[in-house]
């Protein structure tokens, strides 16, 4: 008995324990359709997303900024190009406390609190990876003393990256442009592929107005990283391309020696190659040193530039707008001849004054006694105003608006080169237009000789000279050389100008320079070919802020903006020259020589041409 | 009485298998746990960056293994019926001792410096206390009562307790489930199953307050990994990435991204099936899985087929235990389960765990080659 019931109770027992395991076998089946199903869902279902994912942890795209295109004059002369300098760059995701690193840093480089909150206001439109920069150029000392603590620094690294330099400094500054900073504003309007990795932008100069031929396409690579953002190697890459490099019209060389022509006066020269309107020399003076502005320029320094009297920063040439003075004579005779108000050889008496008729008012000569009894040649030589008085009286303003606009007076030459300023060329409606007020017949007078309301850019009056020089046909100034001539050029038409006339004048213009009378006559002195030329003084100070201007230098305020204009050879003009040499007196004694020299220069460089 | 000798005898094996079943080993049981060690020193390879020293290491480790499960087998359950108490007993005492001597590594007191080798005495308990239960359970009547039940509860309990406090949250759970499972196998009834697993759901919130901080983050991070995707949620969004992206076929040997490029934390050890799962995809993951299934359902045949109340009990329990492991770790891995620090049974790179786990075997294999004469 005792048996049969520890078999019974062994039967029993082996039922208990199999209906425990058939239990448990569906617990572990049931456990490993939960694994299977949450497997399906995170591998079939999941796999596109996740995919994703694992390719965001690893792969990071980089932006391979361009090469932006160098800058060459005339003759090859590099006038920007890019250089290797050590940056300071920090990469927001390797930097543990932002914050408390750039202070750190700040105290260690001696960096301006502004610099520092610049960084900080670029930091959000950057991603985590990138690498932005703190400081643009580091020089050797900082460089070193840096490299040896930055393990203090995670995320901060030295760069080597390229920089624009400018080896001709100030002499092209206004000219070539510089390129700065890509501040907030211009930031909306850039495409941000393109610049994606480029931390500075053409600001002025040709560095802005070709910028996206300069700029040059980004380039891609995707890098696959560690988690620890190592990169490990180079998935896919696809090469930047560079910009393009823009060769200049312009002879660097020549713009040097102009520079040094100006010893230390203020004004602007423009040269012109008349039969392809290529600008040859566009300087204004004083210069500045573009080079800083490319590593981030400091505010001190910028507003030092900024802030100077002598207004460094100011392109005189395309923008500073100036009484013509006399240079406008040639004009107004070559009007009166084309209306057939005069004659080369006609004659007025000029007693030192003009009278309009009823009107008390004396319009004075510059020659007090007067030039006596003077035709138009003599009037141009001489550069005699009542002479000019009376034929701006007779032409009326109608005509001399209508006849001057053919020279380019009064609107913009189209230079390639963005900021011109188109001057002025007044006429009745431009007056009613601007001054609310009627025309009278004495301003009318003062236009003839250059004053009043005239007012013209060094650029415009080169382009009117060479426009002269050229019989008339306008000539269209540009900075990239070109291979096409200006005579194929559609856009010129030929003028309806009688070439006697002209001859006519440009002759009393040679007589300016190679007559004792003349008021250059000084230049003639050894000298192998022939300049016509006009010189010019104006009155009146138009650079806005003048008032500020003239308060501090009384003694300066006296003097006369010197002016000049002439091209050469004289027979058959291949340059063209205009002057304007702020308080410089006389234009036969300061502007003269300037133009002189360039000429010379540039004759015997092209002699064999 | 009927005198029955060992069927295997009788049945038609191959040599092998009757050379392996005279040194007391399971032909099927070997087969599956050495295709699991050769798919180790797989992935192994891979994460390791193709290292082969972490093979050479892992090997010996395996080979160790083996020869403790090859010398547990030898030994008759009746032998390790008879100290079963004793072994407990030290295991406890080995765990006080860890209390009060242990060596700290990772912010945990585990380990137990003997001076010639380092031991782990929470690993040792992971086998005593299952055999200490079901030598507790078979020399009671079954099914166990109350009584028995709150002395066997007392028995897994102090363990448990003495592990977490370490603390070590992974293993105490298993020991737990270990012990669990020895009850159920014991036929404990299902009103006493009911009624203390309410009150164990009623005592959550005061575990909950028993818990070290970094335990209830982990609890917090499993509810929302994404909440903290640096910090303590990146293990397991990385290892979903890993495995997500691995997709139906995997990216191949070798070819893990997560892994080889660090993204994925603890590859080698603790989440090793990520890495699997991204090389080999879900169908190498269902293949996997699948050998777990053949190895766990092997063991609980051999549980069937045992001949006392001891020894099918503990079978059953060891088995239901080593698929625990591969739920618990894979559940981890894939995100269905909270970050516990345990390891993929034989794949993870380590030599403890494996030494356990192939003891278990060592006893399962024991438990059927040394069937004898019916005890009548």
């Amino acid at each position: 008995m005792p048996q049969h019931f520890a078999l019974q109770n062994i039967y029993s027992e082996n039922r208990l324990f199999l209906s425990r395991i058939v239990v448990i076998f569906s617990l572990i089946l049931l456990l490993l359709t939960a694994l299977i199903a949450r497997l399906v869902y995170l591998q079939i279902s999941g796999h596109e997303y996740y995919s994703t994912q694992a390719n965001n942890n690893r792969i990071k795209v980089a932006t391979l900024p361009p090469t932006r295109g160098i800058i060459y004059d005339r003759y090859g002369k590099i006038l920007a190009e890019n250089i290797p300098a050590y940056s300071l760059e920090l990469t927001p995701e390797l930097t543990p406390n932002i914050d408390e690193t750039l202070t750190r840093l700040k105290r260690l480089l001696n960096l301006t609190e502004e610099r520092v909150n610049q960084f900080k206001q670029q930091l959000p439109r950057h991603r985590s990876f990138d690498s932005i920069p703190l400081l643009m150029k580091m020089d050797d000392a900082t460089v070193a003393r840096f490299a040896v603590i930055q393990h203090e620094y995670p995320g901060v690294d030295i760069h080597a990256r390229l920089i624009r330099h400018y080896p001709y400094g100030k002499i092209g500054a206004h000219l070539v442009g510089y390129v700065g900073r890509i501040n907030e504003t211009e930031l909306k309007a850039l495409s941000a592929t393109d610049y994606k990795g480029t931390h500075t932008l053409g600001k002025t100069g040709i560095e802005k107005t070709y910028e996206s031929e300069l700029h040059g396409t980004p380039g891609h690579a995707e890098i696959e990283t560690n988690a620890q953002l190592r990169p490990i190697k180079t998935l896919k890459s696809e090469a930047s391309i560079a910009g393009k490099d823009l060769h200049l019209s312009v002879d660097i060389e020549l713009q040097r020696i102009a520079s040094h022509a100006f010893q230390n006066h203020s004004g602007a020269v423009v040269a012109i190659e008349i039969t392809t309107g290529d600008i040859l020399t566009m300087l204004s003076q004083p210069g500045f040193d573009p080079n800083p502005f490319s590593s981030g320029i400091s505010t001190t320094a910028y507003n030092a530039l900024q802030h100077s009297d002598q207004k460094p920063l100011f392109d005189r040439a395309l923008r500073g707008q100036y009484p013509p003075g006399s240079t406008l004579k040639p004009f107004i005779g070559l009007a009166g001849l084309q209306f057939g108000l005069t004659q080369i050889n006609t004659t007025l008496f000029c007693p030192g004054y003009y009278q309009l008729p009823n009107v008390s008012h004396r319009y004075r000569d510059w020659k007090t006694w007067g030039h006596g009894l003077v035709t138009l040649n003599d009037a141009i030589v001489q550069s005699c105003d009542v002479y000019f008085y009376d034929l701006a009286r007779t032409l009326g303003i109608d005509r001399i608006h209508q006849f001057l606009g053919q020279f380019g007076f009064g609107q913009k030459t189209g230079i390639d080169l963005i900021g011109e300023k188109s001057g002025t060329l007044p006429s009745r409606a431009w007056k009613r237009q601007h001054k609310k007020l009627p025309w009278y017949p004495g301003e009318t007078l003062i236009t003839g000789i250059g004053q009043g309301f005239m007012q013209t850019t060094p650029l415009q009056l080169a382009v009117a000279s060479a426009t002269l020089a050229n019989q008339g046909t306008l000539v269209k100034p540009h900075l990239l050389k070109q291979d096409t001539r200006l005579n194929s050029d559609p856009a010129n038409p030929k003028t309806d100008l009688n070439p006697a006339y002209i001859r006519d004048i440009i002759n009393s213009m040679i007589n300016v320079v190679h007559t004792p009378k003349g008021t250059a006559y000084k230049l003639s002195k050894n000298i192998a070919f022939k300049i016509a030329g006009k010189t010019g003084t104006a009155q009146v100070f138009t650079i806005k802020q003048k008032e500020k201007y003239d308060a501090k230098k009384l003694t300066s305020k006296l003097l006369d903006h010197a002016l000049f204009i002439a091209f050469a050879p004289a027979k058959s003009p291949k340059i063209a020259v205009a002057v304007i040499v702020e308080n410089g007196g006389h234009g036969g004694t300061t502007a003269a020589p300037i133009a002189k020299k360039i000429i010379t220069e540039y004759l015997n460089k092209n002699a064999a041409l | 009485m009927i005198n029955e000798t060992r069927p295997e005898q009788f049945e038609t094996h191959s040599p092998v298998t009757r050379f392996l079943s005279r040194i007391h080993l399971d032909s099927l049981l070997l087969a599956g746990l050495l295709l699991l060690s050769l798919l180790s020193l797989l992935i192994l390879y891979s994460t390791s960056g193709q290292h082969i020293d972490t093979l050479l290491r892992q090997t010996t480790r395996i080979a160790i293994a083996f020869s403790a499960m090859l010398f547990i087998a030898q030994i008759h359950p009746n032998h390790i019926k008879r100290y079963a108490i004793n072994l407990y007993l030290i295991g406890i005492a080995l765990l006080l001792a860890v209390l009060f001597f242990g060596e700290i590594g990772k912010g945990a007191q585990r380990w137990l410096d003997l001076g010639f080798f380092r031991f782990q005495p929470s690993e040792m308990i992971k086998i005593t206390t299952p055999i200490a239960i079901a030598w507790y359970f078979s020399e009671h009547s079954i099914p166990p009562r109350w009584k028995e039940f709150f002395i066997a509860s007392l028995l897994v309990a102090i363990p448990t307790i003495l592990i977490a406090k370490q603390p070590d949250l992974g293993t105490a759970i298993l020991i737990a489930s270990s012990g669990a499972a020895v009850f159920f196998f014991a036929g404990i009834s299902w009103r006493i199953i009911f009624s203390s697993g309410s009150a164990l759901i009623a005592l959550l919130p005061v575990l909950w307050h028993f818990m070290h901080d970094y335990q209830r983050a982990r609890v917090l991070t499993f509810l929302n990994p994404e909440s903290d995707p640096l910090g303590k949620g990146y293990h397991i969004i990385q290892s979903k990435i890993a495995i997500g992206s691995g997709g139906l076929y995997g990216k191949g040997w070798l070819a893990s991204t997560q892994a080889k490029l660090d993204f994925l934390p603890e590859r080698s050890t603790d989440f090793i099936f990520a890495v699997f799962a991204e090389e080999f995809g879900l169908w190498g993951c269902l293949c996997l899985l699948f050998l777990y299934l053949l190895i766990t359902l092997r063991s609980l045949y051999i549980a069937v087929e045992a001949q006392d109340t001891f020894s099918r009990i503990l079978a059953g329990s060891l088995s239901f235990t080593f698929f625990v492991y591969v739920f618990v770790n894979i559940g981890m891995v894939i995100g269905l389960l909270p970050v516990v620090g345990v390891p993929l049974p034989l794949i993870s790179y380590g030599g403890t765990s494996m030494v356990t786990l192939l003891i278990g075997f060592g006893i399962l294999m024991s438990i059927h080659t040394h069937k004898s004469l019916l005890p009548h």
